[in-house]
């Protein structure tokens, strides 16, 4: 479950993204400014995680440039932002393929063996946990516990829930990937 | 107050209390980690996460940290239990098991709290062993090297970065096994807006943040025969170096310090406290000029690079205002590698200037851009007063049964208001001084302004010079100058001069100092120090200094000549503010 560890190469915020975009830069601003937030940085901070999945869901991932985007409205420093970031799995600062694989790797699927499942797209997708397909189309990874233990292993490909996957159903759901 | 009882003692303290503070006042004390307080700065970070406190509270089902537990009516707690003794040990043999335990190499040998806390405990071996974390080191700025591997997650560093200065570089990123603190992106810190102040360094218990260590630079220059090696040292530097010797802190150690400079073979011993006179004499002029047209002011102080670097990053806005004058150490080696190498006849490249600093910031301003010239740096090396200790110890020079000696001449004759730089007001007052006596034509008696000194982090006065009402505010703490700044942006407070000093109390708690670990009283005793040196020395204002006004009519001209301003006036660039 080890993130990227891709260090953005330039200075803070070069990547751009923020203003190549700027249809959804704007979504993103007129999301937050209906968002009641003052000069208190404390409590603007309880605003943090929804701004996030709001540009998450705009853009795909979170790039430096739109880290800096929210941190600014907010108040906060882009090194707090990246804290929270870096601490949730879902949240991704690098952009992820069209279908997001993710094996569960909760108690009851790890036993029902889930990690030979992941062993199994690794060796199909030819990627690593936390990697992203060279085409943009697949990334990979392994997350927690989804709710769905009697269906153990679970995997979820975006919004679709796939239950009882055996190692050999592998590839009939990265050709369901249409 | 409330009534408790600790180790069958009775204590009584204030409600608002801590089961530490409560145990501390009756002498028993309780080992802490990550626990650190800085009661003059109000600094409290109490996140309770190391569990190295923990005491039995009777009553309760679980052992408490005692660093965030509150005291209550009728409380009982037993802080040396075998159960509370044998978790803090198992607690510390956890954190050891993930720490690279390379003691003996280690920068902060001696001066680190697991270290201690590991004798303390009589641990003897570790139980423990499975993965390490594997983190490359930043080493990519001149003064602060950063070794995650060692860091065992207190998050002081946090609170000195974030709370306590306002510079908010640092945060605790990732979880689990993988969660470090660091900077946004893990980026190293030279891509960031950070001042380099090093008070994460004072703050770090443990070498996770340590400074840059340049002892073997000097060392090679000491021991090169084409090179003229000479030495400054700061104001601060001479009331806290006796520590690492076991002086009483507060011990004025100036004479000691010029012995031990030059039993380590420096061929001459300067002071910056020269240079800093030299500042007063154009910040001053400076000061005089702006006040007559009643234009941009206030005028704030330029002698910290960790203020400097923060306005170019926080206020840029405001980078008219600032003094243009170069701090006192970059005037020093703009001076000695122009007027003093002419002197004595040396090409600026055969002239290392080494300075001895407070200050780890020093280091990296001594590598900005403009304070060199055709590409010799204005200062070759800076070390901060922890280095010169060591070094002095490695050449096996008994500092604490040095004879005393003086400065050499020229650039080692200052005055008392050189002296004073090292502690917050300082430099105000010595530019006070000047200013009272050139506004009034005379040599004013008066020149004790004792209304600008102190420790608290924002302090104002109205002083009266020559019939004309000053209003001047300082600050020290760059949280405390961010408070003043923004209240000044608000037009909410109006002054004509400000001091701003990066870390609180001044450069005597400088992040190069020896390390005070939470004692802040040592923090009082150098400041004192530093106003005794002042009141002893024959001349207390900067320009009645004879070698100053030597410089002046030999080499400057006037203050403010177009001469000076080419070597002692710098210009400042507005910087990315994230």
């Amino acid at each position: 479950m080890t993130k990227n560890r891709v260090r953005p190469t330039g200075p803070i915020g070069s990547d751009g993204v923020i203003n190549q975009e700027p249809k959804k830069r704007q979504e993103l601003a007129d999301y937050m400014s209906g968002l009641n937030l003052g000069d208190d940085r404390d409590r603007n901070r309880g605003f943090l995680i929804q701004c996030l999945h709001k540009a998450q869901e705009l853009f795909g991932y979170l790039p430096e440039s739109v880290q800096l985007f929210v941190a600014d409205r907010l108040g906060l420093h882009l090194s707090e932002v990246y804290g929270v970031i870096s601490f949730y799995s879902y949240f991704t600062t690098v952009p992820v393929g069209r279908y997001r694989i993710n094996v569960c790797m909760g108690t009851a699927c790890f036993v029902r063996g889930a990690d030979r499942v992941l062993e199994e797209f690794k060796r199909h997708l030819g990627i690593d946990d936390g990697e992203t397909s060279e085409n943009g189309k697949f990334s990979l990874g392994g997350l927690r516990c989804v709710g769905a233990c009697s269906l153990a292993p679970v995997v979820m490909v975006n919004d679709k829930v796939y239950g009882n996957v055996a190692p050999d159903k592998v590839p009939d759901i990265i050709n369901d990937c249409q | 107050m409330i009534k408790m009882t600790i180790n069958d003692r009775q204590v009584q303290v204030d409600a608002s209390a801590t089961v530490l503070q409560a145990a501390r006042k009756i002498g028993i004390d309780i080992p802490t980690l990550c626990h650190l307080e800085l009661d003059c700065f109000e600094v409290e970070h109490r996140m309770g996460s190391c569990r190295v406190c923990v005491v039995e509270i009777e009553g309760r089902p679980n052992l408490a940290p005692a660093c965030c537990t509150p005291v209550l009516e009728g409380m009982v707690v037993r802080t040396n239990t075998m159960r509370a003794i044998n978790a803090r040990r198992t607690i510390l043999d956890l954190l050891l098991s993930d720490h690279p335990k390379d003691c003996l190499t280690c920068e902060k040998n001696g001066n680190c709290n697991l270290q201690e806390l590991a004798g303390e405990l009589g641990l003897h071996r570790i139980l423990y062993s499975g993965e390490m974390s594997n983190y490359p080191v930043d080493l990519a700025n001149e003064s602060i090297v950063r070794d995650l591997n060692k860091c065992i997650m207190c998050r002081r560093c946090e609170t000195a970065c974030n709370t306590m200065q306002t510079v908010g570089i640092l945060s605790g990123v990732r979880r689990g096994f993988e969660a470090v603190v660091a900077p946004s992106e893990e980026r190293p810190l030279s891509d960031t807006k950070c001042v380099f102040c090093g008070q994460c360094v004072a703050a770090c218990p443990v070498g996770a943040l340590s400074a840059m260590n340049r002892t073997y630079d000097v060392w090679r220059a000491l021991n090169d025969p084409d090179k003229t090696v000479v030495v400054q040292t700061a104001p601060a530097v001479r009331v806290a170096v006796g520590e690492e010797f076991g002086l009483e802190p507060g011990t004025i150690a100036t004479g000691k310090l010029v012995a031990a400079l030059r039993h380590l073979g420096f061929d001459k011993v300067f002071d910056t406290d020269f240079a800093a006179d030299l500042t007063i004499m154009e910040e001053t002029t400076e000061l005089i000029g702006r006040l007559k047209k009643s234009e941009n002011l206030p005028i704030l102080t330029s002698c910290c690079p960790g203020w400097v670097k923060f306005f170019e990053h926080q206020f840029p806005g405001l980078i008219h205002i600032p003094s243009t004058a170069k701090s006192p150490q970059q005037m020093f080696g703009a001076v000695a590698k122009s007027y003093y190498a002419e002197k004595i006849g040396v090409q600026p490249e055969n002239l290392v200037v080494v300075s001895v600093m407070p200050c780890l910031a020093k280091k990296y301003e001594a590598s900005r851009e403009e304070f060199s010239r055709n590409g010799v740096r204005d200062v070759d090396i800076v070390i901060s007063t922890r280095e010169l200790a060591s070094m002095c110890k490695e050449a096996g020079v008994v500092f604490e049964h040095l004879e005393d000696e003086d400065f050499d001449r020229p650039l080692g004759e200052s005055s008392g208001a050189g002296v004073i730089f090292g502690a917050s007001g300082g430099v105000l007052e010595a530019a006070l001084r000047t200013t009272a006596d050139w506004l009034a034509g005379e040599d004013l008696s008066n020149l004790d302004f004792v209304e600008v000194r102190g420790m608290k982090g924002i302090r104002d006065a109205t002083v009266t010079v020559a019939g004309m009402e000053l209003k001047v505010a300082i600050s020290s703490g760059l949280g405390n100058a961010r408070r003043l700044l923004e209240s000044i942006q608000k037009g909410e407070a109006e002054y004509h001069a400000i001091e701003i000093m990066a870390c609180p109390g001044g450069c005597l708690n400088g992040g190069g100092q020896p390390y005070i670990h939470g004692d802040t009283k040592i923090l009082e005793k150098r400041r004192q120090a530093i106003y005794r040196e002042d009141a002893n020395k024959p001349v207390r204002k900067s320009h009645l200094n004879p070698d100053i006004q030597k410089l002046y009519q030999e080499f400057l001209g006037e203050p403010g000549s177009p001469r000076a301003h080419e070597l002692l006036h710098t210009k400042y660039n507005p910087r990315n503010n994230f």
